[in-house]
């Protein structure tokens, strides 16, 4: 089991508020993804769940029991740490029995336990290295099996991937989604990374400055973005959001329209400009267009190549079904 | 940034060691705050009463004050001088590649570890002796008459013990100073046709202030309150006497407890006036 | 800098060094070498350098004739006592600091600091005297005391310089892990520290060892140790040289050997962490 709740749940460093009053639920077995830009609360947020901060107010259940005056140890949840705070001083084996060796479990049943988690995880080659011997990669997989062991109620992520290079990130996002699959446990991971966000989460909570902004499927955030800041946020490349008489003609403050929702031609369509920089991605093609009048830069998405060089002429048709309207305070309409 | 639990653990676990300091702190400095005001003669009567600023005054009256506050400028000034600038010279050095590096190092920072009446007991008798000493062997052989070092030049002989014992200090921080500066500092100034001389002074000079400072107001402290140097050698005499040498033997020698007190303050307050130069570096360093 | 010089440059770079490195532990060198003198030898002129009768004659005299082991003794007591009683009282806090920082752990480090300032010859007639008054005067217990209290900022410093650079993060682990808090300083901070720990002992056993003012001033018979002793052989016995030299040797020795061991923590432990 591994439901988590937050009630009324605020946090306060000295007089600054960083956590508003925040109700959040997580069922169990779920992935759920907090991701917001630096500095929005997330990681505030899962140490208050974790049990490292004090909450200023409210309660923080976990499976319907109030934990909110508990000790991190006895909130029966296991983290996974950006820099993986691996014990330097002990051996991968060590380092992954560590938990259990708290728990003041048996000997036979730690080794046990220690040598699943190093089969799952592929270490069992490396099991009595110190981490210091270790790749970036190994190092995190260490983390998670320093976690898995304890078969908590729920796993916590801060920025797990965030240290690895790009490659090995790709690599162990699809392990830890993996993983997700096989155990069912709760998870929550936290991330600045929308991407990692919507490939991974079966719930994602997006998060600016301590409020949360939207709370749904990645797909839910795709299509219908509550607000300007997730239609932003969520997406890559970024949506175009576009103010002014365009937006008039649309009854909107704001028309937000995503890059590949915008169809291209090189010689008639809605919106005329000029090709700044054109990305050849090989399976795709990103247009930044500069001189349109709607914005400073509108960047288009295509499938496929095209042949656009710096300063064509270009023609921009967006798909008027899949275009966002926001109000003047940057709410959705419709 | 932690829980409230860990906070109150916090201050428990830091309470023994703050409450002992606080102690060894307040209360000598009250007793000698309250003692400075009295007419305190152990010997002669015990104490006799309040004295208002009396020892105040007599203290910075009394005709060895200045010369005693001469003697403590001369020493800490010679000293610090000596140091700091052979300090730079030799750092440069170590700092070179050569053979051996590490065993020099050893040789050039043995003193420090040197117990100050030992050292002050060996420079004084098998050095500065003016009969069997090496220095009066030294002497002899080029046909000079042998110096009485520590009667004749006392203050420039416990000058140069002290700066034995603490050029190593300096060394060894400004070495470790150097080694800190970036070397793609001094190719690009080299690049930039800046010759040696330039080089020293506009990239390691400026690189080194601050260590500077720091071995200036840490040796301040120290060699404001040299004791073993002068007590094993002159005991004070021929015009080694500093402003500490004076108040110990105001209160232990001659044991006016009273008058000693009004200079322990001061010597407090001097102290105080170079702590705070060296709080501000030490306190900007906590910050990052 | 590791750059490239000529072999020229590099042979002028060493004979410099090692002439200046030998002059300046000449002082050293010579009282190690007329220890092994005998007495007419060690006034000999022309001084004898290498050149004379070996003997272990003199250790033997010393040892014999001032109780040289008590002093020694004492020492040890001293310095060793102090180190551990102000690690006692040292790591908790600085784990603290390091740890749980507050607004207010800036201001208390520095007025830890601060307190070291404090001219010892400022306070000295008030700790003489409370010294009579609880019976520690010429007691090793006195001593231990003040040497810990005296050189407790240090430790203070040097352990909160040293925790620090743990991250955080790692200790956080440890408490998801199930660890208390004494488990977290037991199993974790202590073994990773240990290093620092070390250095930060040496370095105090050191500055315990060589105190020169409250060790003098403190103590008659009973207390005193090695600079006590030392100080005793002013004169007459300081014009006997090879004796001199050899107290002198059997003083410093120990802690030569321990100093250089820790000259690398020695700047950071003396600057307080401003050099590094």
């Amino acid at each position: 089991m591994g439901q988590i709740q937050l009630k009324q749940v605020t946090k306060s460093f000295g007089d600054v508020q960083v956590i508003p009053p925040l109700d959040l639920t997580i069922e169990d077995g779920e992935f759920t993804v907090f991701v917001g830009p630096s500095g929005c609360g997330k990681s505030t947020l899962l140490r208050l769940i974790a049990g490292l901060e004090d909450i200023s107010s409210g309660h923080i259940e976990i499976d319907g029991k109030d934990a909110t005056n508990l000790v991190p140890a006895k909130r029966g949840l296991a983290m996974v740490f950006q820099s993986y705070a691996l014990y330097p001083h002990m051996s991968v084996r060590k380092n992954i029995a560590f938990p259990l060796r708290m728990a003041k479990m048996d000997q036979a049943e730690i080794d046990r336990r220690v040598d699943g988690a190093a089969k799952v995880l592929n270490l069992a080659d490396y099991i009595d290295r110190r981490p210091g011997q270790l790749s970036g990669g190994q190092r995190q997989r260490v983390a998670i099996g320093r976690a898995i062991v304890r078969e908590p109620a729920a796993f916590l992520f801060d920025e797990p991937l965030s240290n690895l290079d790009a490659a090995l990130r790709v690599g162990m996002r699809l392990e830890i989604s993996e993983l997700h699959e096989r155990l069912k446990t709760t998870m929550i991971y936290v991330t600045h990374d929308q991407v990692e966000a919507m490939t991974m989460a079966d719930k994602i909570v997006v998060l600016r400055a301590g409020f949360i902004e939207q709370v749904g499927s990645p797909l839910e955030l795709y299509h219908n973005p509550r607000n300007e800041f997730v239609a932003g946020f969520i997406g890559s490349p970024k949506m175009n959001l576009i103010k002014g008489a365009e937006a008039d003609k649309h009854g909107a403050a704001t028309i937000g329209i995503r890059p590949e929702h915008t169809d291209v031609s090189m010689s008639e369509g809605m919106w005329q400009g000029t090709v700044g920089v054109a990305e050849h991605l090989g399976s795709d093609t990103f247009i930044h267009v500069h001189e349109t009048g709607l914005a400073d830069m509108v960047t288009v998405r295509i499938t496929g190549d095209i042949q656009a060089k710096h300063g064509d002429k270009i023609f921009l048709t967006p798909q008027l079904d899949k275009l966002h309207k926001f109000d003047a305070q940057g709410l959705r309409i419709g | 940034m932690a829980t409230k639990a860990s906070r109150s653990a916090a201050r428990l676990m830091m309470a023994p060691a703050v409450v002992l300091l606080l102690g060894w702190m307040l209360v000598p400095l009250i007793m000698t705050l309250w003692f400075s005001f009295r007419r305190y003669l152990p010997l002669r009567g015990g104490d006799l009463g309040w004295a208002g600023f009396d020892n105040y005054v007599r203290f910075v009256t009394s005709s060895s004050f200045w010369p005693a506050v001469q003697t403590t400028l001369v020493i800490v000034v010679g000293v610090l001088v000596i140091t700091v600038c052979l300090g730079v010279l030799l750092a440069i050095l170590l700092d070179q590649p050569m053979w051996g590096q590490g065993v020099v190092r050893i040789l050039v920072i043995a003193p420090f570890f040197v117990m100050p009446t030992v050292s002050a007991l060996v420079w004084k008798n098998m050095f500065m002796d003016p009969v069997n000493g090496l220095f009066a062997h030294l002497w002899r052989f080029f046909g000079a008459e042998p110096v009485s070092w520590l009667s004749d030049v006392a203050t420039p002989s416990i000058i140069m013990i002290v700066s034995w014992q603490w050029l190593p200090f300096a060394t060894l921080i400004l070495l470790t100073a150097i080694q800190s500066l970036d070397s793609e500092q001094l190719e690009a100034a080299e690049m930039d046709g800046a010759p040696v001389l330039q080089r020293f002074i506009y990239i390691i000079l400026p690189h080194l202030s601050r260590a500077i400072t720091i071995v200036v107001l840490i040796q301040t402290i120290f060699l404001l309150a040299i004791f073993a140097e002068i007590f094993v050698t002159t005991g004070g005499a021929f015009g080694t006497r500093t402003l500490s040498y004076l108040i110990f033997q105001r209160v232990l020698e001659s044991q006016n407890v009273g008058l000693g007190s009004a200079g322990g303050v001061y010597a407090i307050i001097l102290a105080n006036i170079v702590a705070i130069f060296l709080m501000r570096i030490v306190g900007k360093n906590l910050d990052n | 800098m590791a750059r490239a010089v000529t072999p020229r440059r590099k042979v002028i770079n060493t004979s410099l060094a090692w002439l200046i490195g030998l002059l300046i532990f000449f002082p050293i060198l010579w009282t190690i070498l007329t220890s092994f003198k005998t007495e007419a030898q060690a006034i000999a002129s022309p001084p004898l350098f290498l050149n004379f009768d070996w003997t272990l004659e003199n250790y033997g005299v010393v040892m014999e004739r001032s109780n040289y082991a008590r002093f020694l003794w004492n020492s040890i007591l001293i310095a060793g006592g102090s180190t551990i009683l102000g690690l006692i009282i040292a790591v908790p806090a600085a784990w603290s600091m390091a740890f749980v920082p507050s607004k207010r752990t800036k201001d208390i480090l520095l007025w830890m600091l601060s307190t070291k300032m404090l001219p010892a010859v400022g306070v000295l007639y008030p700790i003489y005297l409370l010294f009579i008054k609880m019976g520690l005067l010429d007691s090793r217990a006195g001593l231990v005391i003040v040497m810990m209290l005296i050189n407790l900022p240090i430790i203070v410093w040097m352990l909160y310089t040293y925790f620090r650079e743990i991250p955080v993060e790692i200790l956080e682990a440890a408490r998801m892990d199930g660890a208390s808090l004494k488990e977290e300083v037991l199993y974790i901070l202590t073994p990773m520290a240990i290093p620092g720990i070390a250095s930060t002992m040496l370095l105090n056993f050191i500055l315990a060892w060589n105190e020169a003012f409250w060790t003098l001033n403190l103590t008659a018979v009973n207390a005193a140790p090695l600079t006590a002793f030392i100080a005793s052989y002013s004169s007459p016995e300081g014009l006997f040289f090879a004796k001199l030299s050899a107290a002198s040797t059997m003083a410093i020795a120990p802690i030569l050997i321990m100093g250089w061991f820790s000259q690398k923590q020695l700047v950071r432990g003396l600057t307080f962490g401003a050099v590094k």
